[in-house]
């Protein structure tokens, strides 16, 4: 059965760069070039192949970025995705993960997916909660920690990840699932996708044309407020240890000691 | 003069930067131990489109311009040069003659698989007899049965018998040895032909990864079909390709001396000699100038002679000029650069090391610089 999925595109400062916190509002500085957040590679990988599996089907991009921001959806749309939907809106600064959700929800629904994939958490935010929260507000299971992902286009199949192993979870579609780095290889865009890419339609939308009300995102609607940041604690020296016929003890000991054996 | 790259241009640069760190240069140093062409790494560089780089979009390729070419052989070949020498071998002499003069029928059959990526492309010139003079090769091909019956021997033959290879596309004489004026036609063997066989793989100083053996036929019949071109025009048709051949190598030695001179400036930055980075030695500094001065110059005769082919316009000169000259500066670069690392740029733990062993070959192949100040020459009325 032909199948419509949707994938979470997260944009973000390019992680390689050095980056800064707004001294204002104690939030990451995310006015530069925004790029494919890594975590998501996954996610439009998985989509791709289940897809591809089935004649027909079609993998739509949904995102939420400041400043009209698409190169991070260009990279997945090069990948290989259909479409992209892009939220992006100046009420939307300041907004925390469930406003964000609020968002994402409003603009996955009109894409009536069959199918909604997130990665298990971003790179730069990395709460883990914004998948979770988006089924809630769509009335959707939703699986977490995917390290496999398998569908007949009615039921879906998770291998989830656990500290013990992995549990097999089943769920009727349409449903939510987030994917651990690793469940698929992501491919890299080829020169074919990247020029086909450039022609792709993204649909830019705004908080009005969700027919959500601007009270409700962006610092207006923030639940969450960041108090205060401080400095981490510097890495210290560590400690050089030589070998004197007694190295294998050591490391053993100090492994005992910070209770990884 | 406006020599900055265009938009798709620099697309495949950055796809070509991101593949070849990401993928390529971590797998150098157990590449060179291996000594195996890496027949994955270039399947994978199929899939991005880079087989088929200089083939029109018609055949599966993806239509790039020369320039283009040698702006993305920058990335590739500062990762890894087998990599890079076997991706150019294929690209250049190993597509163009059915790229250039195939027909329709033979560009489906041969041409799209190598664009698309699923085949390795070979082409067999030189033999033990004949290498600079390639008016005097041996093998022959004469009529037999509607077909032609190939004898001979091929020496130096890259990517013809790896695990992607498709076969070879070979240059013999279709007149008997004797004759004055011999002709010369290129034909398709594929690889499986009855009577088409090859030595083992032949261990070179530098170019480990690349796939380099004689080959050899022994009666070996294919229809007639599998004439690609002119019968007669091989030798010219052949010699066309290698003018592309001489700019791809021109590149290949550019992005040696970028890697060798970026390493060079790492280690003289932070090896410590007398109280100080040798950096700072004016001896060790005016090699680092007169390194990244030469990179410049044979930079932009590359750039020229590549621009000069995509605007339509002869470059034989400039092509032989640029390989001449690029591959000259890549031989003394790696030494210099070896020199300034000491005894650890002797190793061959160390990527310098390796680069300078890779270094030699630029300065023979697709005709040697001997060869190539006789093409200059040639042009200036001597
Ligand atoms: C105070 C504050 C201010 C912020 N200001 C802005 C702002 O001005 N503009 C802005 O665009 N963002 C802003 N953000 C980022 C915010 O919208 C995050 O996207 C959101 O909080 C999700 O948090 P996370 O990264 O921890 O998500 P996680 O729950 O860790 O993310 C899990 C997965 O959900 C998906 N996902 C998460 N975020 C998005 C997204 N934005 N679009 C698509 N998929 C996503 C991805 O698949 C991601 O891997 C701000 C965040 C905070 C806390
Ligand atoms: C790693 C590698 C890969 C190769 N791959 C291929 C391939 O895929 N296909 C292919 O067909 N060939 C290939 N070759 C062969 C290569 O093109 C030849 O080695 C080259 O053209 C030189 O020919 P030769 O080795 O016979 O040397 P020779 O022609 O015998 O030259 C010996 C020396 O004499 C000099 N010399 C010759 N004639 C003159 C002259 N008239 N004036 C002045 N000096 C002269 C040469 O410059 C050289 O210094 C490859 C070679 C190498 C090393």
């Amino acid at each position: 059965m032909a199948m419509n999925v949707v994938v979470c595109v997260k944009q973000i400062p390019d992680p390689a760069a050095p980056s800064s916190l707004d001294p204002g509002t104690k939030t990451l500085n995310r006015s530069g070039k925004l790029i494919l957040d890594d975590s998501d590679s996954y996610g439009v990988e998985m989509a791709l192949q289940l897809a591809g599996n089935v004649e027909g089907s079609e993998v739509t991009l949904v995102s939420m970025a400041p400043g009209g921001e698409v190169s991070g959806l260009r990279t997945a749309l090069a990948m290989g995705a259909a479409r992209a939907i892009l939220v992006s809106d100046d009420s939307l600064a300041g907004s925390d993960a469930l406003s964000t959700a609020k968002v994402l929800a409003a603009a996955i629904r009109r894409a009536e997916p069959d199918l909604v994939i997130a990665a298990t958490e971003s790179t730069d935010g990395y709460t883990g909660t914004l998948p979770v929260q988006v089924a809630e507000l769509l009335g959707l299971p939703s699986v977490t920690f995917a390290k496999s992902v398998a569908t007949d286009g009615r039921n879906l199949k998770v291998e989830r990840q656990t500290e013990a192993g992995y549990d097999e979870v089943e769920c009727p579609l349409p449903a939510v699932v987030t994917v651990t780095a690793g469940v698929v290889e992501p491919r890299y865009p080829s020169f074919k996708g990247i020029m086909a890419a450039k022609s792709k339609p993204v649909e830019t939308l705004t908080v009005s044309d969700l027919g959500l009300d601007a009270s409700q995102v962006g610092w207006a609607g923030a639940r969450q407020e960041i108090t205060d940041v401080s400095e981490a604690e510097a890495r210290s020296a560590g400690e050089v240890v030589v070998d004197e016929g007694d190295g294998a003890e050591r490391i053993v000991a100090f492994l005992e000691q910070v209770k990884v054996v | 003069m406006d020599l900055s790259l265009s938009e798709p241009e620099l697309d495949l640069v950055a796809i070509c930067r991101d593949f070849a760190q990401r993928e390529i240069a971590v797998r150098a140093a157990a590449a060179w131990e291996e000594a195996r062409c890496p027949t994955d790494l270039l399947r994978q560089m199929g899939e991005l489109g880079l087989l088929g780089i200089l083939v029109p979009e018609e055949w599966g390729g993806i239509g790039m311009s020369t320039v283009g070419f040698v702006a993305a052989m920058e990335e590739i070949g500062r990762a890894d040069q087998s990599v890079a020498a076997a991706w150019q071998a294929h690209v250049t002499i190993g597509s163009l003659p059915l790229c250039l003069f195939g027909d329709d029928a033979q560009r489906e059959r041969w041409l799209r698989p190598l664009a698309e990526g699923r085949a390795l492309g070979a082409f067999g010139l030189t033999e033990p007899e004949a290498g600079s003079d390639a008016r005097g090769i041996r093998t022959t091909a004469k009529r037999r049965d509607g077909g032609w019956l190939i004898n001979g021997r091929k020496a130096f033959i890259s990517n013809a018998g790896t695990d992607m290879s498709f076969g070879v596309t070979l240059l013999a004489r279709v007149d008997p040895l004797e004759e004055e004026e011999p002709r010369f036609a290129s034909f398709v063997v594929e690889k499986d032909t009855p009577g088409f066989t090859m030595g083992p793989k032949l261990r070179g100083i530098g170019w480990r990864g690349l796939d380099t053996r004689e080959l050899y036929f022994d009666d070996v019949w294919v229809p007639h079909d599998h004439l690609v071109g002119d019968p007669g025009m091989g030798l010219s048709q052949f010699l066309r390709t290698l003018e592309v051949g001489r700019i791809s190598i021109a590149a290949l030695s550019l992005s040696l001396t970028q890697a060798v001179l970026d390493l060079a400036i790492d280690y003289a930055r932070q090896r410590v000699q007398f109280g100080k980075p040798i950096s700072k030695f004016q001896a060790v500094q005016f090699k680092l100038a007169d390194i990244a001065t030469e990179l410049e110059a044979a930079r932009w005769l590359t750039y020229r002679a590549a621009y000069l082919r995509d605007a339509g316009r002869p470059f034989r000169k400039e092509a032989a000029m640029a390989k001449l000259k690029a591959s000259r500066v890549a031989t003394w670069a790696a030494s210099e650069a070896v020199q300034i690392h000491g005894g650890v740029g002797y190793m061959l733990e160390t990527p310098v090391a390796r680069f300078y062993c890779d270094s030699k070959v630029l300065e023979i192949g697709e005709g040697t610089n001997e060869i190539q100040h006789l093409v200059i020459a040639r042009t200036l009325g001597c």
